[in-house]
């Protein structure tokens, strides 16, 4: 990614007009279609044969000892093997894009899929600057986390069932970003939400997991009717849903921050509330951690949740014309970063760190998107998707090697529990370095990734204190938010690897470092980690000293790249609110800015490691829950849950009851019971006559035929 | 080639599909006799004599092929050259072709005697060809006769079993008593005509040379004949007890191919001889299609044995057809024919599923028998599900559009009550149909793998895949056959005059 950075500032530079021609963009989305109904197959076959096992009392073959059935063997290179096929496509083309200056978006229209009337929609897929990033990290984080999944997910009885479902997820997912028009991207949004339903609950044998599935259903169900809202009246006002049509006439149609626009705009929020896990509808995505790590890392960090990042990115020209909704964004992604990182700081479970951690930095994103820092929330998005899918998957490494030790003396210790870790760098040395990198990128250090596009965001925040009060305000909590990052990142970490080893000595002895396809996933997000923030180097910090980018031939490439695809807002908001103040809101540049940012991350992450190093920790089982003050309500996650469940949950569920005994069973069952009962006595007294006796048939054949003539005669 | 219908060793090459078709069933019949007793096949073995009879069946076919492209001249008073007449013997070879195809492992299950067997169930599809080819009463009173005798003995085939030989019997009494009345009413259509030629008939009615006391009860008679043929309510007595005492091959074939025979006749007589008393009689056919319609879904709705609900429903779909002729416009005698095609092949379809279930001894026809089914047998269930979704006219199937076509059909000549009764009748038929896949895939087995070993050899597992597929195929891409339908019909059309399609009361 970096080298392809080099290689298009030239180009640009250069302007290299003329077509952008891709090459099979239909393939990348088909290539994990194959790949879903191969693996689909595979499961079906492989599900029968266990289902005759269990029928017959045959205990589950041990795959890992002696020969392994192609319907395992097969889905390790199916499964990887389409990803990869799509990412190269995908780079190819990416390539392909970096030497032409685009200012439409290439469409591909497949097929008329709803020609009605008035409405008429195709399936068109769109490739431009943004779909293509982000084909490129669903593609690539993709591949590598199916990589990451053969190690991972090999003893599993329903291996190819899981390759099936993930590569059906990443063409959801891409047809979710390359579609060209509003339905086409709701086909994807749908199909994600599916997939993300059937992977959570995978092991769909344990209650809890199974309703954690449903649970995220149903709550991005709330957000879909935003989305759907938003589309309906997209239809009314523009008469089409196409992208192009609508961001073209947007500006000259809407009235800034007109009812319709802001109705629109807050339709579109809803969706993307729902399908990035931000308040109020959060809740659902840290229980989706139910289902296999890599899942997580790929579905509930590295791109679904990002899917609303990319509709606000997407439809950025009817923000900017929505000052009211644009500000909604930024501030629920400002209290969600807050909210969740505060969560996090008192989390057991490294999971639940990890889920309520990518809350908060989607809160990050949203602040981002939400102040008109389109690029700037893109970016973060991306480096997000590195050094996050990294840290799931380095969780999924410890867990996998945690349970590997339990599991040798049948220890019922939780293998998610921090408290049970301790020490784990002398096992795990690789997964140890490379989730370090990926902390220090969260946390926001110069110069790993995180740093630079967090940072971005921050800034864009409080430069727009010029606008409001409120993003003062913001931008506070935005740095709140970032200190506390460090701090719960670093304490993870540290109970993690750091200390005395407590799983107990006979367990001990069975940690190990993850097997190559694991680790070697893991060191390439690692480098994605540290260098991956450098495609966005702000101009004034390259040039700086404390920057010292010097070296580097471009700077705010990312910025430039996606300039096309929001050029129109930019300008909507540059005409109507002027330029950005290049200040903070208490004085200082942004180098500035950015070296007190970094500072107090470090300082953060030193003192933090130095506090839980002195501190000593038990295992889960002696320590028991905080029982009392802050620390007792951020652990319980502040009742949250329980606040949904009294007032909505408990009130639904009794209104349902209600409707079930009186309305659809005494009412609908009621009727359509004697409807039935009519029909079948009808049916009874008619069949009184089939005596079988031919006597009586021939006796009613002859009345018959006496009425038909005299039908006929009279 | 050009055939002269002023001479008569043409006539022969008119006839050359049906006479292919006869020589072939004498040659199975031959066949039969010499190797049968000799060499009995193994249980559950196809027999060798399936394959003859169904390149005759082929050769019969490439026959009726060419005559697609053979022209005319001169005017023939026996044999129709038109496109009805060859659409509908496509329809009547698919459906023996598959009858045979799918009862390979039944005949030698059962110890039937194949060769007599396959060459009755031939010389029946001769009999139907003429049934369809025909411009003439008296030959198509016999070419019905050849067909019902043949049925008769194929319904009785089994004589080991008490309730084959007791449904041939039922059905030769009544259907003896049915065939009085059809010759009984050619003989009044004569005296008030003069001709026993459909055009001829037409064309005295036209001119006003008909006395019509003998004619009217003449076509009243006849619509008594096809409408026991057709087993419309109330002639339909017969029906559940012969399709469910029949070996199910004879019952597959009787539902589909016999039935639509008779209706290929029905629809040729009354729209070629009386289009010009459609005002009389298609009051008479209303009500027979709505009573068809109406009673025999519900009765289906209480019956668990699923062959003899297959029966019912096999009546009902004949009153979905009789919606057809009432409407006697192109639209729906285009969707009759595409209609009878899907029908045919689904239907045959299903038995042979339910022949599968059945087991050796025939005793597993109870819808809890089907309890299981689709988990341990899943590629014959999948099949099984299309065929009952198909005949109950669900969506992306080619029941659906066929049922789509006849409403068409129905609507333009304005019998709105038919079509809303159809609707319904359609909705309440989706209980019974449904009630089945739900034990395939929803209910233990009855007894502990019981569906573990079927008798499906290979030919009749590709017939069953490739039914499927085409039902599929005709609900995703109806257009073609459609077309060909309407071609067909328009051919016939041209030959009442024209005067009559499009006409509605």
């Amino acid at each position: 990614m970096i080298s392809l950075g080099f290689i298009s500032a030239g180009s640009i530079q250069a302007g290299g007009a003329g077509g952008f021609d891709p090459l099979l963009p239909g393939l990348i989305l088909l290539l994990p279609l194959l790949g879903f109904a191969l693996n689909g197959a595979l499961a079906l076959v492989s599900g029968r044969r266990s289902a005759d096992r269990v029928r017959n009392s045959i205990p589950e073959e041990d795959h890992t000892a002696g020969s392994v059935p192609l319907t395992h063997s097969l889905p390790t290179w199916i499964g990887p093997g389409v990803l990869l096929g799509a990412f190269v496509l995908t780079a190819i083309n990416f390539v392909r894009l970096l030497g032409v200056e685009l200012t439409e978006p290439v469409i591909r229209s497949y097929w008329s899929w709803m020609p009605t009337g008035t409405l008429s929609v195709d399936a068109a897929i769109q490739l431009d600057q943004l779909s293509m990033i982000m084909m490129m990290v669903i593609t690539g984080v993709g591949f590598l986390i199916h990589v990451f999944s053969v190690g991972y997910m090999k003893e599993d009885p329903g291996y190819p069932r899981y390759f099936a479902y993930l590569n059906l997820f990443v063409f959801f997912m891409l047809v979710l970003v390359a579609g060209a028009n509003f339905p086409v991207m709701f086909v994807g949004w749908e199909g994600v939400g599916l997939c993300s339903y059937l992977l959570i609950g995978f092991w769909f044998q344990d209650r809890e997991k199974a309703d954690a599935g449903k649970k995220a259903f149903i709550v991005n169900r709330v957000g879909d009717f935003g989305l759907l809202m938003a589309m309906f009246l997209l239809f009314a006002t523009f008469g089409t849903l196409d992208y192009g049509a609508i961001f073209a006439a947007a500006p000259d149609t809407l009235l800034y921050g007109g009812g319709i626009v802001t109705a629109i705009t807050l339709f579109l929020l809803l969706g993307a509330v729902g399908k990035s896990a931000q308040i109020p509808l959060y809740v659902w995505l840290p229980d989706a951690m139910a289902g296999p790590t890599p899942v997580s890392a790929l579905i509930h960090a590295a791109t679904m949740v990002t899917a609303g990042v990319y509709l606000v990115a997407r439809a950025s020209v009817l923000f900017a014309l929505a000052p009211v909704s644009a500000a909604a964004v930024a501030t629920i992604g400002a209290l969600t970063a807050l909210f969740a990182a505060t969560i996090a700081l008192k989390q057991y479970d490294i999971k639940k760190v990890l889920a309520y951690s990518t809350v908060s930095q989607l809160g990050f994103m949203f602040m981002g998107v939400g102040v008109g820092a389109y690029a700037a929330g893109v970016f973060h998005l991306m480096t997000h998707a590195f050094f996050k899918a990294l840290l799931f998957l380095g969780a999924g490494a410890v867990i996998h090697s945690m349970h590997h030790a339990l599991h040798s003396t049948h220890k019922d210790w939780d293998a998610q529990d921090m408290r049970n870790m301790g020490g784990l760098r002398r096992f795990m040395p690789i997964t140890w370095i490379t989730m370090w990198a990926a902390t220090l990128a969260i946390a926001g250090i110069w110069p790993f990734a995180g740093f630079f596009s967090k940072d971005e965001i921050i800034w864009y925040v409080g430069t727009a204190g010029a606008f409001s009060g409120l993003y003062v305000v913001l931008w506070g909590i935005a740095l709140a938010a970032a200190v506390l990052t460090a701090f719960y990142m670093t304490r993870m970490m540290i109970m993690t690897f750091h200390g005395p080893n407590r799983t107990g000595e006979p367990e001990s002895r069975h940690l190990h470092e993850a097997p190559l396809n694991m680790t070697i996933p893991l060191g390439i997000l690692a480098v994605l980690s540290v260098f991956g923030g450098w495609i966005n180097v702000p101009g004034s910090v390259r040039e700086s000293f404390f920057g010292g980018f010097g070296v580097l031939p471009m700077s705010d490439w990312l910025d430039r790249w996606l300039a096309p695809v929001t050029q129109s807002a930019d300008a909507v908001r540059a005409s109507q609110l002027g330029a950005y103040a290049d200040v903070a809101p208490v004085g200082g540049g942004h180098v500035v800015w950015g070296a007190i940012a970094t500072v107090m991350a470090l300082v953060v992450v030193i003192v933090t490691a130095r506090y839980f190093l002195s501190q000593p920790i038990q295992p889960a089982h002696e320590d028991g829950e905080p029982d009392r003050g802050i620390g007792k309500v951020l652990y319980n996650k502040w009742y949250v849950d329980e606040l949904y469940d009294a007032i909505i949950v408990r009130p639904l569920i009794g209104v349902s009851r209600w409707c079930w005994r009186v309305i659809d069973r005494v009412l609908i069952d009621g009727t359509v019971n004697a409807v039935g009962s009519v029909s079948k006595g009808v049916g009874w007294f008619g069949s009184l006559f089939q005596t079988g006796q031919v006597n009586t048939y021939a006796f009613i054949l002859a009345l018959s035929a006496l009425a038909v003539l005299g039908a006929f005669i009279f | 080639m050009e055939l002269d219908f002023t001479s008569s060793a043409d006539y022969l090459w008119a006839f050359l599909p049906e006479i292919v078709l006869s020589v072939s069933a004498m040659v199975v019949l031959l066949v039969g006799v010499f190797t049968e007793d000799r060499d009995p096949p193994a249980a559950g073995d196809p027999s060798p004599l399936g394959w003859v009879a169904l390149v005759g069946i082929l050769l019969a076919g490439l026959a009726n092929g060419w005559l697609h492209g053979v022209e005319t001249t001169g005017a023939s008073s026996m044999v129709a050259m038109d496109g009805f007449r060859l659409f509908s013997n496509w329809l009547f070879l698919a459906g023996a072709g598959l009858t045979i195809l799918l009862s390979f492992p039944y005949l030698s299950r059962q110890r039937l005697q194949i060769g007599e067997f396959y060459s009755l169930l031939m010389l029946a599809t001769v009999g139907m060809m003429v049934m369809g080819g025909t411009r003439n009463l008296l030959l198509l009173f016999l070419a019905i006769e050849t067909m019902s005798i043949a049925a008769y003995v194929l319904t009785a085939m089994n004589r080991r079993d008490r309730k084959s030989a007791e449904a041939g019997l039922k059905y030769f009494l009544l259907g003896a008593f049915s065939s009085a009345f059809l010759l009984y009413g050619i003989a009044l259509v004569w005296g008030g005509t003069g001709s026993a030629n459909l055009p001829e008939i037409a064309a005295a009615i036209q001119a006003g040379a008909a006395f019509s006391p003998l004619l009217i009860a003449g076509m009243a008679l006849l619509a008594i004949g096809f409408a026991f043929k057709v087993a419309a309510v109330p002639f339909h007595m017969w029906t559940p007890d012969v399709y469910e005492g029949a070996p199910t091959p004879t019952t597959a074939f009787m539902a589909a191919a016999v039935k639509a025979a008779s209706f290929v006749a029905f629809v040729r007589v009354f729209m070629e001889a009386f289009p010009a008393l459609y005002e009389s009689w298609y009051p008479v056919i209303w009500w027979l299609a709505a009573l068809t319609m109406v009673i025999p879904n519900l009765i289906a709705l209480s019956q668990s044995n699923v062959k003899r609900m297959l029966a019912y429903s096999s009546v009902a779909h004949g009153g979905y057809l009789l919606v057809a002729l009432a409407a006697a416009n192109e639209t729906a005698m285009a969707g009759l024919l595409f209609y009878l095609l899907v029908y045919t092949v689904m239907n045959i379809g299903a038995l042979a599923v339910v022949m599968i279930v059945s087991g050796h001894s025939e005793e597993r026809m109870q819808v809890e028998d089907y309890g299981g089914f689709g988990w341990s047998q899943p590629l014959l269930a999948t099949i099984f599900t299309i065929f009952l979704l198909s005949l109950a006219g669900f969506p992306g199937t080619g029941g659906f559009m066929a049922k789509i076509y006849l409403l068409q059909g129905a609507v333009e000549s304005s019998l709105w009550t038919l079509a809303i009764t159809l609707a319904v009748v359609t909705v309440i038929s989706y209980y019974y149909y449904l009630r089945v896949a739900w034990y395939m895939w929803m209910r233990p087995a009855p007894v502990e793998g019981a569906h573990t070993r079927v008798w499906a050899p290979l030919p009749m597992r590709m017939g069953l895949v490739g039914s499927a597929a085409v039902i599929i195929y005709l609900g995703i891409f109806p257009s073609g056959l459609m077309e060909g339908a309407r071609v067909a019909v328009g051919g016939f059309g041209r030959a009442v005059g024209g005067v009559l399609l499009g006409l509605g009361p």
